[in-house]
């Protein structure tokens, strides 16, 4: 099931991923032609110290005394060129990181906006912390190698280059030797890398199980006390932080290992040229100068190899995060919206179901053939036991997801044919649970209407006989609700979830066991309010206590996913069958006697 | 800064050995460093250039000059092996050490305090605050050994020619204060970017979280729209600190190149006052250039500090939290099996004194009865549930098991006799037996027992690998009312005196209730019963009802005598007959005007 709806899991290439990536963020390439002249310019700057070096020892110290006027024209000549490459280097790190961070904003609202976009289905395959990281971690991922990474790619290359060229002007042979020191070291990069990148995986993995036991001593402090089991999780958080700690050690000792091999390859390469050089002296092929300039040279050569294994780390991070992105937005959005869709005239809604039926990918189907028609202005309960296909129906119903087989009819239009602008307009659902913004009570019952004022608020709150509860309330509509609406009991969230849906003023109202978690009281005087507010209105109410079944003017009653029964309450609960059984216990559990 | 030294104190003391260890391998590193420049110019002025003037080579000398470079080098590569390993070890112990005690701290302190304090705090207080606090141990041995480095550089300067020491006296410390500069100005943006990627994600977390809000609403553009306001923010601080990045970085970088050729040119001139030889300038110009990088690592250790105190502040603030519970020595007690008498004294409760959720709440429960608690939402039936489990202590009055003070009772008694079942249900990432024994050595016949009793042994033996299962994080696997017949199934097994269900059968079928319900009344537990409910039928399997109101005992009897005496309670539950006894009358008027 989560293969079928799950994110797409991209089959791309390294290359691919990262030029499809590019291509999403067109701020990437804007002006990076400049950007990589700029950092040729100052790659040329790390050349400037040997040069320097060879010039004084060669020229400048040629006679025995030094020539005092070639040495300061050369060093003043050595220092305007270290200026000017520091400002081509200030250049392009202000260009490169003004690109990067412009493109990732791109791509961080281009993934988020996709992620709204993608059906309930899809949604819930997936861990909501999981598709967070994908516009978040993921991004930062690439900014990283981007700005280091990449720049210490480009940097390293070009260093590298750059002192390749230069010693092979100063000596082929000396070149040929460092280059023979040096290669197994570049050969070997990729083990190291595999290594490390290895250590490093695991230490995050282990790093999941501490941020779990450590959670779980959190959110389970209440169960934790009451079973007096604290000496259990205080051992099992020890496990986990303690192999932690030792992943981390492991990995610290494999990039100790590594990190100074390059500086002992680095000795024997100077050493090398020192015994070489000396002897290609003698033979009068390389001058003294050009030999020490090759020791400060070689020196070019530690750092690019020392940060390789990182940066290949980065720069495997940096696709993985890019392949991630471009899963999410190369999955399709399953419920699309049309694209010259259907725009509903407003006023009371009809529904006609025809012959639908639906199955989760990969699963047996929930929703057999329902067909069922619901005129304008009908109060209709749905009621059936858990998992009858109540809750698929007013998804359905509500274009969260499409049906597998069969139409669904919105005043005589398929419902897939209908602006999203418009279907969300006209039918508005109200979910069990009522989910809040960390904001204030008003705003989050503007979500509903995002132009009205406290004083519409307030009077839709007066309309659903909530006035009492809001003056109640310490600080009335400017209440924090706190994260996800926690300052709230559940039942409080549920009324304000109501009062956002009835702000919206839709013409159709559906409402999925919405008062469940209220208190019987102030069930009943909600539900005495949502009579008043659904009058001629269509509404739809699956209901989990069957005072709703009552007052409403049509009953569906489903089960196993089929309409098995339909008609008023007062015809059903007389014909023997599902209904009444459903009555009979509904009553004898909710009666004083 | 002065705070930030403390920190780094205690890791000092704390771990002296590694500290120690990881110092001196970074003196060796730094003292290597300037003896490689030194080697190397010894072979300039030995090896190479006599060579060069001489036309010919001494095997013999060039030998011992690559020994030279390559023994320091080896020398060298120790150094820096034993220093970063040991940083590492050094910093992850502490901070493993931070993790735990933190975490100790989370087990000890009293529900209460976790009231006052947010889920997300107390897991980045374990995580990223502990992480932050140790960091600068990382880069630490590395200054250590930079600040040897610097030293032994400018003694061997020194020793080559005073007049050359000046050049370096000058860069070194221009250097070292342009970092600084840096670090000051880059560690506010830094912060800020950090503050925002924060935000970021919580806006991403709220929105997806509400997913369905935003769909049922048409939401969202809206929603991206708030989440590219903050994207862009986030990408305008990060353009902030690449600036200063990009300026400094460069400039760093030129500054000890600037001095390298003001070296070659002051050097060039003592040489033609011959108080150097080539080799002394070769030496100091080498020196310059692998000194630059090191040089930054002091930067480092600065740019950690602010965070680090940051982090150590708020782990040592949950430290230093008081009000641990405090246990007396007692025992519960009574017939060891037996159901317990229960005694709640003139309680008052309050997570806000100036708010109590209880006040003067008084009852009794005589031994193996079964007691419904019932009040609107709001009236602090969840409180009190928890102050008869103790994991809360009243302000006021005592809450009495079999006449024993809960508060006088040793550590562990409260929990062997009484078993809270708490409306949240909590399952821990391990088997179903793990979280139904949570540790406790019972046999699998008990288990089963229990399981029977909760109404759970059908789909527990169903499970793929039945007790052995396991049941994912929080229980993820398992159905909500699945998890609550476990959570329930915990409690049984350990054969309560007294139980007490706070709403603990939510999610489960009514059907399936009801049978809990008789099991539990029929004795098999052989308990005394406190249960939260809602209801009817919950209610009428209770003996007495006691029923709550605004933090007050507005009624306790059977149900029949609070129905005919208590109105609140008439009120509570029977709105559902009584709506439908109104919509009945309105029904028969209706019909009464069609008649006419």
């Amino acid at each position: 099931m989560a293969l079928a709806t799950g994110l797409r899991a991209a089959e791309r290439t390294a290359f691919e991923t990262v030029r499809h990536g590019l291509r999403l963020s067109p701020e990437f390439r804007r002006g990076l032609g400049g950007t990589l002249a700029l950092a040729v310019l100052a790659t040329l700057g790390k050349v400037i110290v040997p040069i320097a070096v060879q010039q004084v020892i060669d020229r400048g110290l040629r006679g025995g005394t030094p020539d005092v006027s070639f040495i300061r024209n050369a060093i003043g000549l050595c220092a305007l060129a270290v200026v000017l490459t520091a400002l081509c280097g200030y250049l392009m790190n202000v260009r490169l990181y003004r690109s990067t961070e412009s493109g990732l904003a791109t791509l961080r609202g281009k993934g988020f906006r996709h992620v709204h976009d993608l059906s309930v289905l899809t949604q819930n395959t997936e861990r909501r912390g999981a598709l967070v990281s994908r516009v978040t971690g993921d991004v930062d991922q690439i900014s990283t190698f981007m700005q280091w990474g990449g720049l210490m790619v480009i940097i390293a290359f070009g260093q590298l280059l750059v002192a390749t060229v230069l010693m092979a002007i100063y000596s082929w042979q000396l070149t040929l030797l460092v280059w023979a020191c040096f290669l197994p070291l570049v050969v070997a990069l990729p083990r190291f890398q595999r290594l490390v990148a290895g250590a490093y995986t695991r230490v995050r993995e282990r790093a999941g199980d501490v941020l779990a036991a450590v959670s779980e001593s959190v959110v389970g402090s209440a169960v934790i006390r009451a079973y007096g089991s604290e000496d259990r999780t205080a051992a099992r958080i020890d496990t986990a932080v303690n192999a932690q700690r030792k992943a981390q050690i492991r990995a610290q000792r494999i990039v100790g290992f590594t990190f100074p091999i390059t500086e002992l390859v680095a000795s024997v390469a100077i050493a090398g040229v020192v015994l070489l050089g000396v002897e290609l002296g003698m033979t009068g092929s390389i001058t003294a100068g050009r030999l020490i300039a090759f020791l400060f040279l070689i020196t070019l050569f530690i750092s690019p190899l020392q940060t390789a294994t990182e940066v290949l780390n980065e720069a495997q991070n940096a696709i993985a995060g890019w392949r991630r992105i471009l899963g999410v937005l190369d999955t399709p959005a399953d419920v699309a919206d049309p694209a010259h869709g259907a725009t509903l005239p407003r006023g009371p809604i009809s529904v006609e179901f025809e012959g639908v039926g639906f199955a989760y990918p990969g699963g047996a189907p929930v929703l057999h053939d329902v067909s069922v028609d619901i005129p304008p202005r009908t109060r209709v309960a749905v009621v059936g036991e858990t998992g009858s296909g109540k809750t698929t129906f007013a998804k359905l119903l509500t274009r969260l997801m499409d049906p597998t087989s069969g139409r669904i009819l919105v005043d005589g239009v398929d419902l897939r044919s209908v602006r999203f602008a418009s279907l969300r307009e006209r039918i508005v659902m109200v979910p069990q649970d009522g989910f809040l913004f960390d904001s204030s009570l008003a705003e989050n019952i503007r979500f509903g209407l995002p132009s009205a004022t406290d004083d519409h608020i307030r009077l839709a709150l007066t309309e659903l006989g909530l006035a009492d509860w809001l003056d109640g309330l310490p600080a009335g509509l400017e209440t924090p609700v706190g994260q996800r609406g926690e300052s709230l009991s559940a039942g409080e969230r549920q009324l304000v979830a109501l009062a956002r849906a009835y702000l919206a003023d839709p013409d159709l109202l559906l409402l999925d066991e919405a008062t469940s978690a209220v208190d019987p009281a102030t069930e009943v005087r909600l539900a005495r309010a949502l009579d008043g507010v659904t009058r001629g209105r269509t509404a739809v109410s699956i209901a989990h206590r069957l005072s709703t079944a009552q007052a409403a003017d049509e009953v569906l009653v489903f089960q196993h996913g089929r309409i098995v029964q339909r008609g008023p309450h007062a015809v059903l609960v007389e014909e023997p069958g599902v209904y009444a059984d459903l009555y009979a216990s509904w009553t004898a559990g909710t009666h004083s006697s | 800064m002065v705070q930030g030294l403390r920190v780094i104190g205690v890791a000092i003391r704390a771990e002296p050995r590694v500290f120690t260890a990881a110092v001196l391998s970074s003196a060796l590193y730094g003292v290597t460093t300037v003896g490689s420049s030194w080697a190397l110019g010894w072979a300039t002025d030995h090896v190479v250039l006599p060579s060069f003037r001489q036309g010919r080579a001494g095997t013999g000398t060039l030998v011992v000059a690559a020994l030279l470079i390559v023994g320091v080098a080896v020398l060298k590569a120790a150094g820096v092996m034993g220093r970063r390993i040991l940083a590492g070890v050094m910093q992850y112990r502490m901070q493993a050490r931070s993790r735990r005690a933190v975490t100790r701290q989370y087990l000890r302190l009293p529900l209460a305090w976790h009231h006052r304090h947010p889920t997300g705090q107390l897991l980045s207080n374990a995580n990223s605050d502990a992480e932050a606090a140790w960091a600068p141990l990382a880069p630490l041995p590395m200054a250590v050994g930079v600040i040897v480095m610097l030293v032994t550089a400018a003694g061997a300067i020194l020793l080559v020619d005073p007049v050359l020491a000046l050049v370096g006296f000058l860069i070194f410390p221009a250097i070292a204060v342009l970092n600084l500069i840096y670090q000051r100005k880059l560690s506010p943006l830094a912060m800020r970017a950090q503050q925002l990627r924060a935000e970021v994600s919580e806006v991403a977390h709220e929105s997806f979280d509400g997913a369905l809000v935003v769909k049922t609403l048409g939401r969202e553009d809206a929603e991206a729209a708030r989440f590219q306001a903050r994207a862009d923010e986030l990408r305008d601080a990060n353009v902030l600190v690449g600036r200063v990045r990009g300026l400094f970085d460069p400039l760093l970088e030129a500054l000890p190149t600037l001095g390298v050729l003001a070296v070659l040119l002051v050097g060039s001139l003592r040489l033609e006052a011959h108080d150097i030889a080539a080799g002394d300038l070769i030496q100091v110009a080498y020196l310059f250039t692998l000194l630059a990088f090191p040089i930054r690592a002091l930067g480092w250790v600065l740019a950690e500090l602010p965070r680090s105190v940051v982090g150590w502040t708020r782990v040592q603030q949950v430290l230093d939290a008081t009000g641990s519970m405090e246990y007396g020595t007692a025992a519960l007690d009574g017939p060891i099996d037996g159901p317990a008498k229960l005694e709640v004294d003139d309680v008052a409760y309050g997570y806000d004194p100036e708010a109590p959720v209880l006040s003067d709440v008084s009852f009794t429960v005589a031994p193996g009865r079964t007691v419904a608690v019932v009040g609107p939402t709001g009236a602090g039936k969840s409180t009190l549930t928890q102050l008869l489990a103790r994991l809360i202590d009243p302000d006021r009055g005592a809450v009495r098991i079999d006449g024993t003070d809960l508060r006088e009772v040793a550590k562990g008694g409260v929990s062997a006799s009484v078993a809270l079942v708490p409306q949240q249900t909590f399952l821990f990432d391990d088997t179903v037996r793990g979280n139904i024994t949570l540790g406790l050595a019972v046999p699998d016949e008990t288990v089963w027992a229990a399981l029977r009793l909760a109404q759970a042994d059908g789909f527990v033996s169903a499970l793929p690998s039945g007790l052995d299962t396991r049941v994912g994080e929080r229980g993820a696997t398992l159905s909500g009312g699945q998890r609550q017949r476990i959570a329930l199934a915990r409690a049984l097994v350990r054969r309560p005196r007294l139980l007490i269900l706070d709403d603990a059968t939510s999610s489960v079928d009514p059907q399936v209730e009801k049978r809990i319900l008789y099991g539990l009344r029929d004795g098999s537990a052989d308990s005394t019963v406190i249960v939260v409910a809602y209801r009817m039928a919950t209610i009428a399997l209770a003996d007495e009802v006691v029923y709550l109101e605004h933090g007050v005992v507005a009624g306790h009897g059977t149900h029949e005598r609070l129905l005919a005496r208590c109105e609140g309670y008439r009120n509570l539950v029977t709105a559902y007959e009584r709506e439908e006894a109104e919509r009945a009358a309105l029904d028969t008027d209706a019909d009464e005007e069609v008649v006419a």
